[in-house]
């Protein structure tokens, strides 16, 4: 029985990682309904921050969280008002070129700089567990997923609270609306998709720890995300953490009843049901 | 990358005063008369083979040089494929277009079967460095040539180097199980081991086969999955970074077998591992094909590699590097014996290959009909002091066998 | 110039062109000529019909994997077990469509149900045995055999077929999009609401691309079984295939007739011409070729995000049926 505990355990611990690598793809397609089809690109170009950093200054990943986030922002502020702003309102398939376009640019660009190899930070607790009664909690899953809750909060706050986050809000639902009052829409878009990448550099920061950094890793990470956000519900932070959760742990199981190797044919599964039944999503909001 | 004028030069000018003087060889046998040699080499060298690609490059750029010093002059031509099956054929037409008179290439089964139609419609041959796929050299091809064990021959030699080094260390695991990445070569070898396992006289049983994604973004499960079967004994078949992430994740779930052992599959002996895990990689084992270091042809690639890569290590790329040059070696003897440059007679001497001084263990390299070299060994391989390390068989040993191997705990990542 | 010599023209220089360029060359155009296809057969469904699809690889792999295991168990010819190999991709991609229209996932929402359900396979195809799994599906190799029915022979043999492919599912565009159908396709690009309330039946419509759609790439996938003789899941029905086959058509001009091919000969010579030029200069480090080719994509998608052959047609004067 108990290994069914840390299946479970695992499943949601995992989940809320992979909520974690969602999170920004979230913030950027549920506000400016842009395809970020560079958001895997973009989290291992955070990865390697990370570990640029990690190794010129000696110092742990999560210090440089903060810097590497605001970092991404910026890349992201610059990407979205030079590049993706005249593409808003264009037909989707001309924004999904131009991410794509962008994404092949920085994977290859990673791969000229940093070559093929994994790149590894280490840390000392990296092999360190919880034990939590005879349950084993791997620690630097733990703080990831701490991380992930802390930050899907920090931004239901943001969202819910703030001057600044309401006014993204108003875009994301009524963008006409948005900008009958007055609202500086594109100033608004650059900065959410300056949040959303920001959130891409500290889950990458974060993701070093349990990953190494490698460019072929970027288009998994981005498949991902997207089944997170969609299974989840857009631009919904809570969906992003539940879609996570719910995929990790039904892998888990899947793994672990039946074969490991089916693990993702079960994530196909469960996005192809939500995308019939209910495409706004298990936390969206009905358009 | 072209190597064209790079390669030549250094074949002419280094090549004889520095190299060369280490073995003694006659100097001007690399200048014969006429134009050298021209090899047409294709490896994935981007997209997500390219660690593997980058590795076995790195055999090729070394090789004019080597090869000159035995006395054979080439011409190397290198391409990227990219990892994608569309390009190795137009990059193989393309090199052959150039002017090659053999091609070499290309790590990957897919690729390298695409670059086969090619050569088979030229009747260029193609020397494989890497490619284990069984299907390759039972397609029916004439002018195909592979100086690599296939799955098949991968597994029975690292089942059998197992029950040696049960035999050396007197120690018997009673339970293994086998996990592996469900991608072409994984599936290759978990055939292989379904067909061999019962008729090899294994002294322990096998549990259960896993079979995982090597992309899965982590690997907990599998590895919850292999301890709840209560195995002592794991044979792994990892991809390249996934083997990582399997270690680790057993240190983590505190899963101790007596031995991890992998029948010569990639990831266990990359620089990555080692980077990644540090002594945490000491102790796991691979089963394959490894340079004879004692041969004096093994010392000079060595040598050579040392000075063209000094931040990377030969020991580690050894296996990439060593059947990449070996192919090359057999493509210049083929054309020395043919005494041409002419891709058919190179074809009918690489049936006659007859090559008992080369880098890699096992008997002389020659081919049988299919165009398969069956007398490839392996030797066991296991990381000792983060350095794949030969073990077993004793007569080419580095170390002795640590088996069953110490606990995770007092080790340093 | 006009559209129909512009054609003629290309026509007459591609059915020449075996007997003047090399090996190389041809096979540059082999691939040339089969991402036209590809790109034409996906345009039907986006271009016409307004229908974002992003898991075009599963029609291809489909198609491959029928013909070719027909093929191997039973020795059926290509050009028969191209038939049944439509027959299943065509099935698979009306069963998609139904979903999806029938649930109303739309746009992007469509794209990653196709994905999806392309993942979904190749998984699948990981896991069946009796097509060898992710160990791959060989052909037997034919030696000097020249047999066009069975789709055994030279590259030039296959260089023919692929441009008797592409010319074909040019004209079946053309003619499509002429047609009555072509026309409910366009309303319902435009505005599938305002389509519906003037008397198009929306569904059908759409399921009609579809199944036009998914079995044109199906025999595409059957060309790739018989000119590769091997196939694995993991490349077959892979995302990067299915995202390869969208760049021409998208490139070239979406919804156009010329534009999937301008748009095939513009993107596989650009790669081939970089490869070449960063050779020349000695600049070949891996990934070099790959970042220069996204700057031009990106370029292209900045300056013409309609695509090039609208730009080009109005260069040469031609209407717009082009």
């Amino acid at each position: 029985m108990t290994v069914y505990l840390d299946i479970v355990a695992s499943g949601v611990l995992t989940g809320l990682v992979y909520g974690l690598m969602a999170l920004g793809l979230s913030v950027i397609f549920g506000v400016v309904r842009v395809v970020n089809f560079a958001h895997g690109e973009l989290t291992v170009a955070a990865m390697y921050m990370a570990w640029v950093m990690a190794g010129s200054l000696g110092v742990d990943p999560i210090l440089t969280l903060p810097l590497i986030a605001a970092a991404l922002f910026a890349i992201g502020y610059a990407l979205q008002r030079h590049l993706v702003e005249p593409f808003i309102g264009r037909p989707e398939h001309e924004q999904f070129m131009l991410l794509l376009a962008v994404s092949i640019i920085v994977l290859n660009g990673l791969l000229l700089v940093f070559g093929p190899d994994a790149r590894h930070v280490a840390v000392d607790y990296a092999y360190d567990s919880f034990e939590l009664g005879p349950m084993l909690l791997d620690t630097v899953r733990v703080y990831a997923a701490a991380a992930a809750m802390v930050l899907a909060l920090g931004l239901y706050l943001f969202f819910r609270f703030t001057d600044l986050g309401t006014a993204i809000r108003a875009c994301a639902d009524n963008l006409l609306g948005a900008q009958v009052v007055g609202l500086d829409v594109r100033r608004l878009y650059a900065l959410t998709f300056g949040l959303g990448c920001a959130l891409v550099g500290a889950s990458g920061t974060l993701m070093v720890l349990m990953r190494d950094a490698t460019p072929i890793l970027a288009v998994q990470l981005t498949l991902l995300a997207f089944i997170v956000v969609i299974i989840g519900g857009l631009g919904s932070m809570a969906g992003a953490l539940v879609g996570g959760v719910l995929i990790g742990v039904s892998e888990a199981l899947a793994g672990f009843l039946l074969m490991p190797s089916l693990k993702s044919l079960f994530s196909y599964g469960l996005l192809i049901l939500v995308l019939l039944l209910r495409p706004e999503g298990l936390m969206g909001r009905r358009a | 990358m072209t190597y064209r004028l790079r390669s030549s030069r250094r074949a002419l000018l280094q090549g004889a005063a520095a190299a060369g003087l280490a073995a003694g060889l006659p100097l001007g046998a690399a200048r014969a008369q006429g134009p050298a040699l021209k090899i047409g080499v294709i490896l994935p060298r981007s997209g997500y083979l390219a660690q593997a690609g980058q590795s076995c490059q790195r055999g090729v750029d070394i090789a004019p040089q080597v090869l000159s010093d035995l006395g054979h002059r080439v011409e190397v031509v290198s391409v990227d494929f990219e990892s994608n099956v569309d390009l190795a054929r137009t990059q193989a037409e393309k090199l052959i277009a150039d002017g090659a008179n053999v091609l070499v290439g290309a790590f990957d089964s897919g690729g390298t079967s695409a670059i086969a139609q090619v050569c088979e419609q030229k009747a260029v041959p193609l020397v494989i460095n890497v490619a284990a796929a069984p299907q390759i050299t039972e397609q029916g091809f004439k002018y195909v040539f592979r100086n690599f064990p296939t799955s098949v021959m991968l597994v029975r030699n690292g089942l059998s180097l197992m029950k040696e080094m049960f035999k050396a260390t007197n120690v018997t695991p009673k339970s293994g199980i086998f996990i592996h990445a469900n991608d072409t070569f994984g599936q290759a070898n978990r055939g292989a081991i379904d067909r061999l396992f019962p008729t090899l006289d294994m002294p322990f049983k096998l549990v259960d086969a896993i079979a995982y994604d090597p992309r899965a973004q982590d690997l907990s499960v599998e590895v919850t999955k292999c301890k709840a079967s209560g195995a002592d004994f794991v044979i792994v078949t990892t991809r390249a970074g996934d083997a990582i992430r399997l270690i680790r994740e057993m240190v983590k779930q505190r899963y101790e077998p007596k031995g991890i052992v992998s029948p010569g599959s990639p990831g266990m002996y990359d620089q990555e591992f080692y980077d990644g895990l540090g002594g945490y990689s000491d102790y796991t084992i691979t089963n394959l094909p490894w340079p004879n270091f004692n041969a004096p042809i093994t010392k000079r690639l060595g040598e050579a590699f040392a000075k063209r890569f000094p931040q990377a290590r030969f020991g580690v790329d050894a296996f990439n590097v060593g059947f990449t040059f070996e192919a090359m070696l057999v493509a210049a003897d083929a054309a020395k014996r043919a005494g041409s440059r002419d891709s058919r007679a190179i074809a009918e001497a690489l049936r006659s290959t007859d090559i008992a001084d080369h880098v890699m263990t096992g008997g002389t390299i020659s081919f049988d009909a299919k165009g398969q070299n069956n007398n490839i060994a392996s030797a066991t391989v296991q990381n000792l002091k983060k350095t794949p390390t030969v073990v077993l068989p004793r007569e080419a040993a580095q170390a002795k066998p640590v088996f069953p191997m110490p606990g995770w705990r007092g080790r340093q990542a | 110039m006009t559209a129909r010599n512009l054609l003629l023209g290309l026509l007459a220089v591609l059915i020449a062109a075996p007997a003047v360029i090399g090996a190389y060359p041809l096979a540059v155009l082999i691939l040339v000529l089969h991402y036209a296809y590809l790109g034409i057969a996906w345009n039907v469904m986006m271009g016409f019909a307004g229908l974002l699809s992003l898991g075009h690889a599963l029609y291809v792999g489909l198609g491959a994997y029928v013909a070719a295991a027909l093929y191997a168990s039973f020795g059926l010819p290509a050009l028969l077990g191209a038939i049944p190999a439509a027959i299943v991709a065509t099935l698979a991609g009306l069963g998609i469509g139904a979903l999806g229209f029938r649930f109303r996932v739309n746009g992007v929402y469509f794209a990653l149900l196709t994905i999806a359900f392309a993942e979904f396979t190749r998984i699948l195809f990981d896991h069946m045995g009796w097509t060898g799994g992710s160990s791959g599906f060989f052909l037997p190799v034919e030696h000097g055999q020249l047999n066009p029915i069975a789709l055994r022979g030279p590259p030039v043999l296959f260089y023919y077929v692929a441009l008797v492919m592409t010319a074909g599912a040019f004209v079946l565009a053309r003619s499509l999009m002429r047609s009555r159908l072509g026309y409910a396709w366009l309303a319902i690009r435009e505005d599938p609401d305002s389509a519906a309330a003037s008397g198009v039946d929306v569904f059908r419509a759409r399921m009609a691309a579809v199944a036009v759609s998914s079995a044109l790439t199906s025999l595409g996938g059957v060309f790739y079984a018989f000119y590769y003789n091997n196939m694995y899941p993991e490349q077959i029905f892979s995302m990067a295939r299915s995202i390869e086959i969208i760049l021409a058509p998208i490139i070239g001009g979406l919804g156009t007739l010329f534009g999937p091919v301008l748009g095939s000969f513009v993107l596989t010579l650009l790669g081939e011409g970089t490869t070449g030029l960063l050779e020349h200069f000695g600049w070949a480090a891996p990934g070099a070729k790959q970042v220069i080719y996204g700057l031009a994509l990106l370029v292209i998608v900045m300056v013409q995000p309609a695509g090039l052959w609208p730009w080009l047609a109005k260069r040469l004067r031609i209407g717009r049926d082009g």
